[in-house]
């Protein structure tokens, strides 16, 4: 058959089919991210069906993918809730980092993946979904309720975090010695630092440069900036998706929600074919020996995260009931989680076992998530009501 | 009254405060620029028990009923030993030819000895309005006069 047909075909079989899944998994409630990395399991590198005409395709659309994914992440909040945001709960963001972090990066030591699998792994286990969180929030109807505010502030400590972290990451994965290691940090703090400060005070300047009243225009202004801006960072080695999300945080205002809007379509297609991308490069058959270890770090993490959420809510003066729904909408993991492991992975310098235990993880929480947001009250209601009549017996 | 203020980011600000009867009531401004009404439950604060969305007119609309029914009440109130002499309250619709006109254009009280007495508008008053007040929709006018003077200044405001 002729190759473009043959890449036509196979492409559109693939979006149809993720079409299917994300109307199932909106069907059944539940976010559309795992049922996208079965797909690209099926799909991929011994799955059921083989498919070779749209690898190339798959990739790149998996890095625009990427790049919208950090784009809209920066540009869902703006530099002053960031600021408040750090000052209002860096004590429980720090907290978040080190109780997440650490099962990742212990078990990497474990299995033996070195330093570089630990430093991924963390990332990993750290990031929450906040794509499935917000949704969480309002699907459940609790965007007025007084834990929100707390997990939101700790979500937009993790994005700061993210801001340090990819470059880090980036750096470390690319291999080069301490000192030079050192020197991308440094670069990537002082820029995230300028951003944050030029984002603060001229945002809105950076805002007029894109912005258009000409949808049009405007999609293609934004577009053009996020890939520009993303390939020098990454020729910068600071990672084409810091470039992307610094550009988001300093797009501020009416511009940046209705870049928002305009971007939401896109990056729903290109999101979904990077997490198709990243299932077509993981071979099924690696998942059964590490889904144990999946499993193990998942309860672990989702523990972490609920002692998070309690730790800060309670601070916050929230009573026993809005803590725990605090601690449970933190524990879902999504897209970020995949983004940090693909990364990894694209760099070749982790074992094929991180992407299949990444892979696992991330089915394991994403569903895990949203089902603990909703089901935590009436399992604590059940628990806390078999406790009063235990001791009234 | 102490509204507390809080930023959701990401999503927009939620202004409430405690009812005397102990339930947390305010709305959500979302930045989309759609607002909810948030109603907490009775056994636990930090939750909510209801969110409503509503639009602008919406939100305009109830804020004016709840602070509006209180004044047309207390009008009614005050001119009850007068027979003959009706508070009523209209809203100006979207459609209304006055709207964004200045009241005095209408000339109620010369066409038909209909007073405006207060403007409703987004939850607080605007009392004794002067004629060159500029009207908006949603918009609750409060006006006192005769019942057939009312009736003409409704179909005024509707039809011009």
């Amino acid at each position: 058959m002729d190759p473009l047909a043959l890449t036509l075909i196979e492409l559109g079989a693939v979006v149809f089919c993720l079409g299917l899944l994300a109307r199932l998994a909106g069907r059944i409630g539940m976010s559309p991210i795992p049922l996208y990395l079965v797909g690209g399991l099926a799909f991929g590198a011994g799955g059921v069906v083989k498919l070779e005409g749209m690898q190339e395709f798959a990739h790149l659309s998996g890095e625009i993918g990427v790049i919208l994914l950090l784009l809209m992440l920066g540009l869902e909040y703006t530099a002053a809730e960031l600021f408040t945001g750090l000052r209002r709960s860096w004590q429980a963001g720090v907290l978040d980092l080190v109780l997440n972090f650490i099962p990742g990066a212990g078990l990497a030591l474990l299995l033996g993946w070195g330093l570089v699998g630990a430093m991924v792994m963390g990332g990993v286990t750290y990031i929450s979904s906040s794509g499935i969180a917000a949704k969480v929030i309002t699907d459940l109807g609790r965007i007025g309720n007084r834990e929100t505010p707390v997990v939101l502030s700790i979500l937009v400590f993790e994005d700061l975090a993210m801001a340090v972290y990819l470059p880090i990451l980036t750096a470390t994965l690319a291999g080069v010695g301490f000192l030079g290691g050192l020197t991308t940090v440094g670069i990537s703090l002082a820029v995230v630092t300028v951003v944050l400060m030029v984002a603060l005070r001229h945002g809105h300047r950076v805002s007029q440069a894109v912005h258009s009243e000409n949808s049009e225009v405007f999609l293609l202004n934004l577009l053009g900036a996020a890939l520009l801006v993303a390939g020098v960072a990454s020729a910068l080695q600071v990672s084409a998706a810091v470039g992307a999300f610094m550009l988001g945080i300093a797009i501020s205002g009416a511009t940046a929600h209705s870049a928002t809007r305009i971007l939401e379509p896109l990056r729903d297609l290109f999101a979904a074919i990077f997490f198709v991308a990243f299932g077509l490069n993981t071979d099924p058959t690696t998942i059964p020996p590490v889904f144990g270890w999946a499993l193990i770090l998942a309860v672990i993490t989702a523990i972490t995260k609920m002692v998070t959420g309690i730790w800060a809510a309670k601070r916050a003066g929230i009573a026993r009931p809005g803590r725990f729904r605090a601690g449970a909408a933190l524990i879902a993991r999504g897209e970020f989680s995949i983004v940090i492991a693909g990364l990894a992975v694209a760099s070749g310098v982790v074992p094929d076992e991180l992407a299949a235990l990444a892979t696992a993880y991330v089915l394991i929480m994403a569903i895990l998530g949203p089902l603990a947001a909703r089901y935590v009250e009436p399992a604590l209601k059940a628990f806390g009501g078999s406790v009063r009549l235990s001791a009234k017996a | 009254m102490n509204v507390d203020e809080t930023d959701l980011p990401g999503l927009g600000r939620r202004k409430d405060f405690m009812t005397a009867s102990g339930r947390r009531i305010g709305v959500v401004e979302l930045r989309e620029g759609t607002m909810e009404l948030i109603v907490s439950t009775w056994d636990d604060p930090d939750t909510c028990q209801a969110s409503i969305p509503l639009t602008g007119d919406e939100a305009a609309a109830l804020g004016n009923l709840l602070g509006g029914q209180h004044l047309a009440m207390k009008l009614s109130e005050e001119h009850k030993e007068i027979p003959g002499i009706v508070t009523r309250q209209f809203s100006i619709a979207p459609e209304s030819p006055f709207q964004n006109q200045p009241m005095g254009k209408a000339c109620i009280r010369t066409r038909c000895g209909v007073s405006i007495v207060a403007i409703m508008r987004e939850g607080e008053v605007l009392p004794s309005p002067g004629p060159d007040v500029v009207l908006h929709s949603g918009d609750l006018l409060v006006a006192v006069g005769t019942q057939e003077g009312l009736d003409s200044a409704a179909d005024i405001l509707r039809n011009g």
